[in-house]
C-alpha cells in the first residue's frame, strides 16, 4: 500500500499544485531590467562561415585562427593541448587515443581585479556543427570588449573534443589531476569561476532553445541560472524548452498533465543515467553553475535570427556579471515538470519515502518476528518460557550468523569482478573471441553479470545446516537493509536514480523467499535486476520523447549504454557503474540467494 | 585456541595491505571522521619534516602530536605502514589475552558466589557457561581488527591506533595486576592523549578487588594502596615528560598538545560534538562552553565509579567510551577501541532493549557522513547542519547504547541477587546515571 502510495505521490508532482512558479530568489538578479544593446548577428554569421572555412581546411580545430582573431579582439589568448587514452575504443564516437586543443580567450574586467569569472563554453565538434555557435560567440567577444560595465572577468573557450576538452580545460584551470588526462598546464587564469553557460548552435536561425540542466551524477546547478534564462527568453519572445518539450499554456486539462508528466519523467531518466545532457555537466563538479543551451532548428514557423540570440546572451551575462556572491538562494534539488515550474526536494521526497517506508516495515516485522528485535518489556522481568528460549538462542544464531558469511562475500566478490575485469579481461577476450575491444569490453560485463546469477545456488551448500529457515531470514533481513541504506543514501545523491531503484526493487525485495511460487518470484526479481531496470529505462525514454525503440534496436542501445556508462565512470569519474557493480549488484544477488536459499 | 586468532590476525593484515596499495588509502586519509588535527598522518609528516629542519615541530599551528611519538616516526618512519599494522595487531592480541585473564576471574567469581549462595536460586539461566565464554576473547580480536572503523583508521594512519595500543596494554597490565606496568601504561596514555586520566579510577578499584582490600573511606590499607597506585602513576607520567623535554628541550609541548586538546581552536568538522557549538558560538561565551563541555567527560567518573565500584571492568568500558563520545577530537578509531569490548558483554543480550534499532542507527549514519559531506563541500548544494544532524544521530545513538548496556548490566546484577521472578517492578534506580 506504502508502495503504491509512492509512485501516486510522484505521478502526482507533476500537477499544479504541488509544482509551483519558479521564481527568482537572487536579489543581484531580481528583474530583467538591462537593456541589451547587441546588434551583431550579421558578424556572428560572418565568424561562423569563416570558421567553418578554416575548419574545413585544418581537418579539425583551426587553433592559429582561432586564436589570431581572439587576439585581433583585444583579449588575453590561451592554448591547452591535451591528451588522453580512452580505457578502451569509444565506437559511437570513434575514438581511443585523443589529443586535442583547447583555445581559449581571457576578457579581463575593466572595473574589477580579477577574482572572479564567467565562461563562455562552446563545443568544436566534427563536421558541420556548432560553428554558429563559435560565430556568435566571437561576436559576443568582440562586443563585450567595447563595453565598460564588466566586474568579472569573462572567459570564451572553445573546447575540442566536447566533454574531454571540457575536463582536461577545469581540471588545468583548477590545477588538479582527477582523472587521467595529460595536459600542459593552463597559462592563464582568471578568478574563481561564477557561472557558465555552453551553447550548442548549428543554425544561422532557430526556432528554440532547449535547454539541458542535467550534469555529471545528475547534479544541478541552481534553479536561479534556469530562472534567468527563462525569463529572458520570455522578454525576447524565443520559445524556449526543456527536455525538448515545450511547455503547454493550459495547465488543468488532462493531457496539459500528461504532458508535464513526460516533461517530468524525462528528466528523472535523465537525472538517473548519471550522464551529463551537455558541457556544463563537468562544470558542476568543480561547484560552478553551469548550463547547456541548444539552439533547435525545427520546422516552425517563427525564426529567431542571431542578433536575438545574442540579445539573450548578453542579457544572462550582464546579469550574472551583477551578482555579488555565488548563486546559493534558491533550490539545488528540484525536478521540472516545465521550465516554469519546478518541484522542491520537501515535495518529491515523500514519494521516496513511502517507498523506502515500505522495505523499514518489512525488516522491523521480520525483526520482532525472528527474534531479532526489542525483547519482551524491561519493566517486567520476562516469563520463564521465553526466557528458556531467548537464552537457546545465541548457540543457535552462531551458525546462524556464519551462514551469512560466504553468501556476502560471493556476493562483493562477483561485484568486484564485474567491476574490475571488463577492462582488465579485454585484450584477452580480443584473443580468443571474433569481437572488437569495445564489444568485449560490454560483452564481458554481461557475461560476469548473468554469470553471477548462477552462483548462488551452490554457496550455502557448502555449508552443512545453511538451508535453515533462520539462515534464510537472516540473510533476508541483511538483503533488506542494506537495500533500504543504499536507496538511502543514493537518493540524497541522485534523487531519480535512487527512486527509479527503488521503484523497481522495492516490491521484488519486499516479496522474496524461498517459499511459494518459485518461477513467479524468479520472474519478478529478474525484472527488479539494475540491469534490466536499465533497459526498461532506455524503452521509456524512447517512448516518451516519441520515438519508440524496437526489441532489437533496444538490445543495441542497451549496449551502447553499458559501454556508455562503463567510459562515462573512467573518464569523468561518474559513480552509476561502481554503485551499480559495487553494491546494487551484490546487493541483488544477496536477494537471489534468498530465493534459491533451499 | 592460538590457530584462529593468528587466522584473523592474517586476514587483518592482508586487508589492510590491499588496501594501502589501493587507490582507497588517500581517500580514506582525507576523511575528517578518520582523521582529526590531533592525529593525522599529513601532520605527523609535517612536524617531522620540521624536525628535521631543526626547527621546533611545534612552531607552526600545524603539529600536536607528542614528542615521543614524533621521535618515533623520527626513526620509523621508512616502515610507516608497518608499524600500524603491528599496533593494530599488538593491540588486538594485548586486548585478547586481557580477556581471557578477565574471563577466568569472572569465572572464579561467580564460582565463588554460587558456593556462597549468593544468587538467587532461579537463576541459573542467567549464569555464564565456560561454553559461552571460551570463544569472546577471541571474537573481541576480531572484533578490533575487521571492525570498519579501526581498518580505516589503519589505512589513514591516523596515530589513534597508537593510543589504542597504549589503552590496551594498560588494561592487559591491570587485568594482570601489575600495578605498576598499569600505572606506567596508564601515563602513557594520559600522556597521549590527556582524557585517559578517568580510566585511572576503574583500574584503581580493579586492583583493589584484586587485592582483596575492602573500598571502605576509612580503612588505613585502602588509602596506602591508593596512595601508592597514584604516586607510581604520577611518577611515570612526570618521567615521560621529562624526557619529552629532553628531546626537545623545550616546553613548548605542553601548550601544543595539552591546551590543543583542552581549549579546541580547530573547529574542522569531524564526528564529535564540539566543532558546530564552537564554530556557532560567540567568542565570548565560548570559554564558558569549553569548560562545561570538558568537565562533562570528567564528569561521569564519580558516580559511575560509586555505582559500580564492584565491576571495574565494565566500568572501564563505560569510560573509554564515553572519552570516545565527548572528547575534542574524537575519531572513529577510537570508537573501535570500545566496540571491541561489546562481546564481552554478550550475556547481557537478553536485557538489551533496542540493540538492534541502535546498530542500525550507527550503520545508516556512518555511511551518511561522506554522502552529506560530499554534499556539503563539493556539491555545494547541502550546508553543516545537515552533516552536524548526522554527527548529532550517530552521537545519540553510541550514547543510547552504552546507556543500554549500562542498564542491562545493571538488571542483570539485580536479577542475580534477587532471583528472576519477582512480582514488584524493578530497576528504577539504573536510569538515574546516564541521561
Amino acid at each position: 500500500l506504502s508502495y503504491v502510495a509512492g509512485l501516486g505521490w510522484f505521478l502526482a508532482l507533476a500537477f499544479p499544485p504541488l509544482a509551483p512558479r519558479t521564481y527568482m530568489s537572487e536579489n543581484a538578479m531580481g528583474s530583467t531590467m538591462v537593456e541589451e544593446q547587441f546588434l551583431f548577428g550579421e558578424r556572428a554569421l560572418s565568424y561562423s562561415r569563416e570558421f567553418a572555412g578554416h575548419k574545413k581546411k585544418a581537418g579539425g580545430m583551426p587553433v592559429a585562427w582561432l586564436e589570431k582573431t581572439l587576439w585581433n579582439l583585444g583579449l588575453e589568448v590561451h592554448r591547452q593541448p591535451f591528451s588522453r587514452t580512452l580505457p578502451f575504443p569509444d565506437e559511437t564516437r570513434e575514438r581511443y587515443m585523443v589529443k586535442g586543443t583547447n583555445v581559449y580567450g581571457i576578457l579581463r574586467a575593466p572595473r574589477a581585479a580579477s577574482t572572479e569569472a564567467l565562461v563562455l563554453s562552446v563545443p568544436c565538434s566534427e563536421g558541420p556543427h556548432n560553428n554558429q555557435a563559435v560565430g556568435l560567440m566571437l561576436a559576443l567577444a568582440s562586443y563585450f570588449r567595447g563595453q565598460i560595465y564588466w566586474a568579472k572577468d569573462i572567459i570564451f573557450l572553445v573546447n575540442e573534443h566536447d566533454l574531454l576538452g571540457m575536463e582536461a580545460w577545469l581540471e588545468a584551470y583548477h590545477d588538479v589531476n582527477v582523472t587521467e588526462v595529460q595536459s600542459s598546464g593552463t597559462l592563464g587564469r582568471a578568478g574563481a569561476i561564477q557561472a557558465a553557460i555552453s551553447l550548442e548552435l548549428s543554425s544561422d536561425v532557430v526556432t528554440s532553445f532547449d535547454v539541458a540542466v542535467e550534469g555529471l551524477n545528475g547534479q544541478l546547478p541552481n534553479l536561479d541560472l534556469l530562472n534567468l534564462f527563462h525569463a529572458f527568453c520570455q522578454k525576447n519572445g524565443l520559445l524556449c524548452t526543456i527536455q525538448g518539450k515545450l511547455q503547454r499554456s493550459d495547465w488543468d486539462s488532462l493531457p496539459a498533465y500528461a504532458h508535464s508528466l513526460q516533461t517530468l519523467l524525462l528528466m528523472v531518466l535523465a537525472q538517473a543515467s548519471g550522464q551529463p545532457r551537455g558541457d556544463h555537466g563537468l562544470f558542476l563538479r568543480y561547484r560552478i553553475e553551469a548550463i547547456t543551451l541548444r539552439g533547435i532548428n525545427s520546422f516552425r514557423q517563427y525564426k529567431y535570427d542571431m542578433t536575438t540570440v545574442g540579445k539573450t546572451l548578453e542579457g544572462m551575462f550582464r546579469k550574472l556579471n551583477n551578482l555579488l556572491e555565488r548563486l546559493h538562494q534558491s533550490y539545488f534539488f528540484y525536478l521540472l515538470p516545465s521550465l516554469s515550474r519546478f518541484v522542491s526536494i520537501g515535495v518529491y521526497m515523500p514519494a521516496f519515502g513511502f517507498l523506502i517506508l515500505v522495505l523499514v516495515l518489512k525488516i522491523s516485522f521480520w525483526a520482532v518476528g525472528s527474534g531479532w528485535g526489542p525483547f519482551p518489556s524491561p519493566w517486567h522481568p520476562p516469563p520463564a518460557g521465553a526466557a528458556g528460549l531467548t537464552v537457546g538462542f545465541p548457540q543457535e544464531s552462531q551458525p546462524g550468523l556464519l551462514v551469512l558469511v560466504p553468501p556476502l562475500l560471493i556476493c562483493h566478490a562477483t561485484g568486484l569482478a564485474l567491476y574490475f575485469l571488463p577492462v582488465l579481461g579485454q585484450r584477452m577476450a580480443t584473443q580468443h573471441f571474433p569481437v572488437s575491444e569495445s564489444e568485449a569490453v560490454v560483452l564481458t560485463v554481461i557475461a560476469i553479470y548473468v554469470a553471477g546469477m548462477a552462483l548462488p545456488h551452490n554457496t550455502h551448500r557448502v555449508l552443512a545446516g545453511g538451508g535453515s529457515d533462520r539462515g534464510w531470514m537472516a540473510l533476508k533481513l541483511l538483503a533488506l537493509l542494506y537495500l533500504a541504506v543504499q536507496l538511502g543514501c543514493l537518493a540524497l545523491l541522485n534523487f531519480s536514480l535512487g527512486f527509479l531503484l527503488a521503484a523497481t526493487m522495492v516490491p521484488a525485495a519486499a516479496a522474496v523467499q524461498p517459499t511459494g511460487p518459485k518461477v513467479l518470484l524468479a520472474a519478478l526479481l529478474v525484472l527488479a535486476t539494475p540491469a534490466v531496470t536499465l533497459l526498461l529505462g532506455i524503452f521509456l525514454q524512447r517512448e516518451l520523447v516519441e520515438a519508440p525503440a524496437a526489441a532489437a534496436e533496444g538490445w543495441q542501445l542497451f549496449l551502447a549504454a553499458v559501454g556508455e556508462g562503463l567510459l562515462q565512470h573512467h573518464l569523468y569519474g561518474s559513480f552509476l557503474f561502481p554503485f551499480l557493480a559495487l553494491g546494487a549488484y551484490p546487493c541483488w544477488l544477496l536477494l537471489w540467494n534468498v530465493l534459491f536459499w533451499k | 585456541m592460538a590457530a584462529p586468532l593468528v587466522l584473523v590476525i592474517l586476514v587483518a593484515v592482508t586487508v589492510r595491505a590491499v588496501l594501502y596499495r589501493s587507490s582507497l588509502a588517500a581517500f580514506i586519509s582525507e576523511r575528517v571522521e578518520v582523521a582529526s588535527p590531533l592525529n593525522a598522518w599529513k601532520r605527523v609528516v609535517e612536524g617531522l619534516a620540521l624536525l628535521d629542519l631543526g626547527v621546533s615541530p611545534y612552531s607552526g599551528a600545524i603539529f600536536h602530536e607528542t614528542p615521543l611519538i614524533i621521535y618515533l616516526f623520527h626513526f620509523l618512519i621508512e616502515y610507516a605502514e608497518l608499524v600500524f599494522m603491528i599496533t593494530d595487531v599488538l593491540t588486538a592480541v594485548a586486548l585478547y589475552l586481557a580477556i581471557q585473564d578477565f574471563n577466568k576471574v569472572v569465572f572464579k567469581k561467580q564460582k565463588l558466589l554460587i558456593e556462597l549462595d549468593k544468587y538467587a536460586p532461579d537463576v541459573a539461566e542467567l549464569i555464564q557457561t565456560p561454553m559461552e565464554m571460551h570463544y569472546i576473547p577471541l571474537k573481541v580480536a576480531l572484533f578490533y581488527l575487521l571492525n570498519p572503523y579501526t581498518v580505516m583508521s589503519c589505512v589513514a594512519k591516523s596515530t589513534c591506533a597508537i593510543n589504542n595500543t597504549v589503552i590496551a596494554f594498560f588494561i592487559l597490565a591491570t587485568i594482570k595486576g601489575s600495578a605498576f606496568l598499569s600505572a606506567v601504561f596508564l601515563a602513557l596514555a594520559t600522556y597521549q592523549s590527556l582524557y585517559p586520566l578517568t580510566l585511572f579510577a576503574p583500574a584503581l578499584l580493579y586492583l583493589l578487588q584484586r587485592q582483596f582490600i575492602p573500598i571502605k573511606l576509612k580503612s588505613k590499607s585502602f588509602w596506602l594502596y591508593t596512595m601508592q597506585y597514584a604516586a607510581l602513576y604520577l611518577c611515570s607520567l612526570v618521567v615521560i615528560i621529562c624526557l619529552s623535554f629532553f628531546l626537545l628541550n623545550s616546553w613548548d609541548f605542553i601548550p601544543s598538545v595539552y591546551g590543543f586538546i583542552l581549549s579546541v581552536p580547530d573547529l574542522t568538522p569531524n564526528i564529535g560534538l564540539f566543532w558546530y557549538f564552537f564554530a556557532e558560538m560567540f567568542e565570548h561565551f565560548s570559554l564558558f562552553f569549553v569548560c562545561v563541555f570538558q568537565i562533562n567527560v570528567f564528569f561521569y567518573t564519580i558516580p559511575l565509579a560509586i555505582k559500580l565500584k564492584e565491576h571495574p571492568v565494565f566500568f572501564m568500558f563505560v569510560q573509554i567510551a564515553i572519552i570516545s563520545i565527548f572528547k575534542s577530537y574524537p575519531t572513529v578509531g577510537d570508537i573501535a577501541l570500545y566496540m571491541a569490548f561489546l562481546p564481552v558483554w554478550s550475556h547481557l543480550y537478553r536485557f538489551l532493549r533496542n540493540i538492534f534499532i541502535l546498530s542500525c542507527v550507527l550503520i545508516v549514519c556512518s555511511l551518511l557522513f561522506p554522502v552529506l559531506w560530499h554534499l556539503w563541500i563539493y556539491a555545494g548544494s547541502a550546508n553543516s547542519n545537515f552533516y552536524y544532524a548526522i554527527t548529532l544521530t550517530f552521537n545519540i545513538g553510541q550514547i543510547l547504547l552504552i546507556s543500554d548496556y549500562f542498564y542491562a548490566f545493571l538488571r542483570r546484577e539485580y536479577y542475580l541477587t534477587h532471583g528472576l521472578h519477582l512480582t514488584r517492578q524493578d530497576g528504577t534506580e539504573a536510569m538515574l546515571v546516564l541521561k
